[in-house]
């Protein structure tokens, strides 16, 4: 496997002088194509703030993000921009879909960004649509749709832009038990493979038996790695 | 050159806003609202403006020998005969000629009494006379012969046709032709020509008898000396659109009347601007989170601007079409029942309109960039 991503010694403070607060401190790892990597730890360990990191969101203090062998954050802001837009696909917690567009224009909005042309763009969505089994919902918005569907939306959006690193920000927070750990079971099954590093951020123990690694994090620093998930862990 | 993807993100945007209709509506009405109440402000202004200039307009006179003193025509103080004399042996005068203008009330049929403008033409040329829809112009010679415009204010004489009579100043005086003129006048009351000497001897005159001498240059190039000339005179020799600016200029100034219009028109701007700016900013709040999404997804800051830019354009130019449609609709429907409705669009009102919108978009989007920009993809993440 190869390596996706490696970060190096990644710092981050917020706030100055006695205000002065240390989220994540000098953090190390790597994460490679074709592995689940979970980031686990409890609430204001870091880990939120490690994924934006990573995913070229937020600027470190200290250390780097190597890329493909280059620094991420050493470049300019609109190639950092381009490096979200092409390599990196986001699911966000609350998912963050337009409640104004339909699901399909939703999914399409990474592949407009690209600058694909807007028919072209609603027909790729709309098979990324089929790929999340929700292939008859493209003309509805999204408010229409359940917690595990709007969640697959978001999911196919994510995927969209065909990315080497997907990024998943509580996925199950919104979602109940049963639900949520399908969703992660076919994320491994038809959205990882070997050419995709998926980084999961959760606190939600339920579904780390999906996950390849889990990195453990508490009061900002790396406390331990976990090699096959639930077991070690 | 970087990445910008313009007509997707422009549909996006388009989308977002007129999707959320009530949001839309809101923003719709706020800058119609504004739009429209500038346009009549200004339009009733520019009609007014218009009207008040009606005599000197309908004469089509080049240039105007006037006293000094005078700023509107209405107000004309009668010259010396001596000044006509002297502005017909100006070199470059091809002809001057004096115009009688004065109000006299009229006695109808009826009884009842109206007041009228009455307009002396010289004698010998009848320059400046109106075109006649019906008559004679020959007949204008005739005994105690006057021509009637039809306006607006035909019907305070009664309609009168040909041959109808009424008395001015205890002389009778017959209608010999109904003529047509371009501008109505701005006080309501109809208007009536005559030869110069026949208003001159029907209503009672100060001294001096001449409002005005119309002067015909040889050439335009004549106009500065036979100006200069005048002045030296004690008078003053203004073109026809110099005349019609210094009416103008005293209604906007000297009369309260600019003052109040530009006040409203200042209002309607400020009403319009602030329910667009806090419909559009609440807008932005609302899609915030939104566009910190499409941030992090990899839009750049220039593209989210952009959305911004032009759904504020979007809406403000849409804004402002209907409110010109509704001004003009109003207009038109006040002209079916107010026949005299002092009310025009002109282009300069239209373009102070538009500029007003632009600033209003302008404004409107500024404030929705100023917090777009300033949201951090991170805060997406943390919620």
């Amino acid at each position: 496997m190869g390596t996706a991503l490696q970060a190096v010694a990644l710092t981050k403070w917020f706030g100055e002088g006695d205000a002065r607060t240390l989220a994540v401190n000098r953090v190390s790892f790597e994460a490679s194509f074709g592995e689940i990597l979970y980031i686990v730890g409890p609430s204001g360990s870091g880990k939120t703030t490690l994924l934006s990191m990573i995913s070229g969101i937020l600027r470190p203090n200290e250390g780097q993000v190597l890329v493909e062998g280059r620094d991420l954050w050493n470049q300019s802001d609109d190639a950092i921009a381009e490096f979200r837009l092409g390599k990196v696909g986001f699911v966000f917690q609350d998912y963050h879909l337009f409640p104004r567009l339909t699901t399909a224009e939703n999914v399409a909005i990474p592949l407009i960004l690209k600058q694909v042309p807007w028919d072209e763009a609603l027909t790729r969505a709309q098979a990324f649509l089929e790929v999340v089994g929700l292939a008859d919902k493209g003309l509805l918005p999204p408010l229409k749709l359940s917690g595990g569907e709007q969640q697959r939306v978001a999911i196919a959006r994510a995927i969209a832009s065909e990315p080497d690193i997907l990024i998943f920000d509580e996925p199950t927070a919104s979602l109940d038990g049963d639900t949520g750990r399908k969703i992660v079971s076919f994320v491994k099954e038809h959205i990882l493979n070997a050419q995709r590093c998926i980084v999961i951020v959760t606190h939600d123990s339920r579904i780390f038996e999906y996950a390849d690694r889990i990195m453990n994090m508490e009061d900002g620093r790396l406390t331990g790695i976990a090699n096959g998930g639930l077991h070690e862990i | 050159m970087s990445r910008v993807a313009v007509p997707g993100i422009l549909k996006i945007a388009f989308k977002l806003l007129v999707n959320d209709r009530g949001k839309f509506a809101a923003l719709l009405v706020g800058i119609l609202f504004a739009v429209f109440l500038m346009i009549m402000m200004t339009s009733m202004f520019a009609g007014i403006l218009k009207r008040s200039s009606a005599t000197v307009l309908n004469v089509g006179a080049r240039v105007w020998i006037m006293d000094p003193a005078v700023n509107n025509v209405a107000s004309s103080i009668p010259m010396p005969d001596y000044v006509l004399d002297a502005a017909r042996s100006i070199p470059g005068v091809k002809y001057a000629v004096p115009l009688y203008s004065s109000v006299a009330l009229v006695k109808l049929h009826g009884g009842t009494y109206q007041a009228a403008t009455v307009i002396g033409l010289d004698d010998a040329s009848l320059y400046g006379r109106p075109e006649l829809l019906q008559g004679n112009i020959q007949d204008i010679y005739g005994e105690n012969a006057f021509l009637v415009v039809k306006d607006a204010e035909f019907s305070k004489l009664g309609n009168p046709g040909l041959g109808s009579e009424f008395e001015i100043n205890d002389h009778r005086g017959k209608i010999v032709g109904i003529a047509h003129v371009a501008t109505s006048g701005l006080f309501g009351i109809p208007t009536l020509y005559t030869t110069y000497s026949r208003a001159v001897s029907y209503i009672p005159s100060m001294r001096f008898t001449a409002a005005f001498i119309l002067v015909e240059p040889k050439s335009a190039a004549d106009i500065p000396r036979i100006q200069q000339a005048v002045a030296r005179l004690g008078y003053q020799a203004l073109t026809e659109a110099q005349f019609v600016q210094k009416v103008s200029d005293f209604y906007i100034y000297q009369t309260g009347l600019g003052t109040n219009v530009l006040l409203m028109t200042i209002i309607s701007f400020a009403v319009g601007l602030s329910i667009s700016a806090q419909t559009f900013y609440t807008f932005i709040l609302e899609n915030l989170e939104k566009f910190g999404a499409l941030k992090a997804i990899g839009a750049k800051g220039r593209e989210l601007i952009l959305m911004i830019l032009f759904q504020a354009t979007f809406t403000a130019l849409t804004a402002y079409g209907l409110g010109v449609g509704l001004a003009t609709l109003l207009m038109t429907v006040a002209r079916l029942r107010l026949p005299d409705y002092a009310a025009e669009i002109t282009y300069l009102n239209l373009a102070l309109a538009f500029v007003m919108v632009l600033i209003i978009a302008a404004i409107s989007s500024l404030i929705g960039i100023r917090k777009v920009i300033r949201i951090e993809p991170f805060d997406i993440f943390r919620g």
